[in-house]
């Protein structure tokens, strides 16, 4: 299943226009250790799902946040060519004052969508993550994984064509991340969205990409990538899954030991 | 490999995911709190402050119908509210209190203009904050009835010693509280504020401020209780007939005469002012604002 296929895959993307252009990345924090990101190439296409993997340490979250534009790299290129590209993080990161309609409205003023439309706009925004009605609700009175809805819900306010994802699941338990991978997967096919989807945990990045980048800790590197030839939607218990995501931890857990010698 | 998962047809997965994705919300998402009922409030909130109230009488009267002091020096409860009540048809008591609480009001919205002021700017400018932090902290503990004294050689008997003494003890508070509200906010939200594309104007206005908020407003409450205490303070020293008698000034009347019963119904008047003015200014606005974000105000139970 890992393909060797650096060839076809990337002459496949560089004859389209690229969502996200990558080249040379390399991010120092401090100059006598090694950098924390290094010759990063990478090139997420429009409307692709690519997970980044890696143990921590290997700069997944920071690349993300370059991407954002939350800081800028020590040298190399970030080039987005679908505008201010949407962001979420572990935690939802909800503005606890505002109801959840008030913080899918606040993405909504900060794009300069008029005060009569964004109500009906939020109601929207509201209905597409399955949370119709709710919008009056406070954030304290919603579960973790309504949280998390509301704070996606407010990142396809942004309306962008690109959804950073920060491990954005890793803080639900294991039932409420299952649904919110069907409604994951369900919103980027219908919005045609690119994704670019950080997390530690194999079986997801393998249940929800099309394509599972490795990363190297310490220098942060990719160092392998896996096409996902499964079709969507897929179980995250199906044996598809499970035999790409054993060999995928073998990868990532020869790259673990090499930092213990 | 591409066919080994099991579709369901596609309606039926709709629904499916809706429905698990309701019942997950309905078994997750946390209870509504409970109000208790009328009679519960009043058992568990308002009976024991009342009975204490009433044992608190009663000790007192036992301890004057025994004599323990002479009746100069401690009047029965009942002369008490009779001079009490005397104040109040002479309009002695309503004038001592608009004196006061006007004194009071102006005093600490002064208090509050130049404690946000100092609070901005100690919370923008790093080195301000370095250079004057630990002096700000340290006026707080400084009882202000210490500038009392400094305030009359300055300004005189006169309302500018007065208002010097209030803004003392007010600003501090104020200004700490405004930088506490500040530095509690964490900074993830900051960073959703720019990621959603806010200008710097737009982010302290819809992030940073509310999210200030419950710091700041902790800071005014306590801002309050030390303008009001100054002002006692500063009332009870400065007396001159060119000042109108506040309730300081009334206490002060009070311990010139001998008179422990308008000492008395004074003390208790600045008490009522100072709790009444909390409870019906500042409370309401805490308890919606913390309501609002799901935290309940520390003694509310």
């Amino acid at each position: 299943m890992a393909l060797p296929t650096v060839n076809s895959a990337s002459a496949r993307q560089t004859a389209q226009v690229s969502s996200v252009r990558i080249t040379q990345l390399v991010q120092v924090f401090e100059a006598d250790r090694p950098p924390v990101l290094d010759r990063i190439e990478l090139n997420v296409a429009p409307g692709e799902f690519v997970c980044l993997l890696g143990a921590s340490g290997c700069g997944k979250s920071t690349l993300l946040s370059l991407i954002a534009g939350l800081g800028t790299p020590t040298s190399g290129g970030i080039e987005i060519t679908v505008g201010r590209p949407a962001l979420m993080f572990q935690e939802p990161a909800l503005l606890p004052w505002l109801t959840a309609a008030g913080n899918v409205e606040l993405a909504l003023k900060a794009r300069g969508v008029g005060r009569r439309d964004r109500a009906a706009e939020a109601e929207r925004l509201l209905s597409l993550v399955n949370l119709a009605g709710q919008g009056r609700k406070r954030v304290h009175e919603l579960s973790g994984g309504m949280r998390q809805r509301v704070a996606l819900a407010r990142a396809l306010a942004q309306d962008s064509r690109l959804l950073l994802m920060d491990e954005p699941f890793a803080a639900l338990d294991a039932i409420t991340r299952d649904a919110l991978h069907e409604e994951l997967i369900r919103l980027w096919s219908e919005q045609q969205l690119s994704i670019v989807f950080v997390t530690h945990n194999v079986r997801e990045a393998v249940r929800l990409g099309q394509r599972v980048l490795l990363m190297s800790s310490r220098p942060g590197r990719i160092v392998r990538e896996w096409h996902v030839e499964l079709s969507q939607p897929r179980a995250i218990e199906s044996p598809g899954v499970s035999a790409l995501a054993t060999e995928v931890t073998q990868h990532l857990r020869a790259e673990i030991s090499r930092h213990g010698r | 490999m591409a066919g080994d998962v099991p579709v369901a047809a596609p309606t039926a997965q709709i629904d499916d995911r809706s429905a698990f994705e309701a019942g997950l919300d309905a078994l997750e998402a946390p209870a509504p709190p409970r109000r208790p009922g009328p009679a519960k409030v009043f058992v568990r909130s308002v009976l024991p402050p009342v009975v204490a109230v009433a044992a608190f009488l009663a000790l007192w009267q036992l301890a004057y119908s025994t004599g323990l002091k002479p009746s100069y020096a401690l009047p029965s409860p009942m002369d008490v509210l009779r001079t009490f009540g005397q104040t109040v048809r002479d309009g002695r008591a309503w004038e001592a209190i608009s004196v006061s609480v006007s004194r009071g009001a102006l005093g600490f919205a002064a208090s509050v203009v130049v404690g946000t002021v100092l609070g901005l700017a100690m919370w923008r400018g790093r080195w301000l904050r370095a250079a004057l932090g630990p002096f700000v902290s340290g006026l707080q503990s400084l009882p202000s009835v210490a500038w009392v004294p400094a305030a009359i050689i300055w300004f005189g008997l006169s309302d500018a010693a007065i208002y010097a003494v209030v803004l003392l003890g007010a600003v501090p508070s104020i200004a700490n509280g405004l930088l506490a509200g500040f530095d509690q906010v964490p900074p993830l939200l900051d960073k959703v504020g720019r990621v959603l594309g806010l200008t710097v104007l737009g982010r302290i206005r819809h992030v940073l401020l509310p999210a200030a908020l419950p710091g700041y407003l902790a800071g005014l409450k306590q801002g309050w209780a030390f303008s009001w205490r100054s002002l006692m303070a500063a009332e009870l020293i400065t007396y001159s007939p060119a000042l109108g008698i506040g309730l300081g000034q009334q206490l002060n009347i009070g311990r010139e005469l001998n008179a422990m019963d308008l000492v008395i119904a004074s003390i208790v008047l600045i008490l009522v002012v100072g709790v009444a003015i909390e409870l019906l200014v500042f409370a309401p606005v805490e308890r919606r604002v913390l309501r609002a974000r799901g935290l309940t105000v520390a003694r509310g139970r």
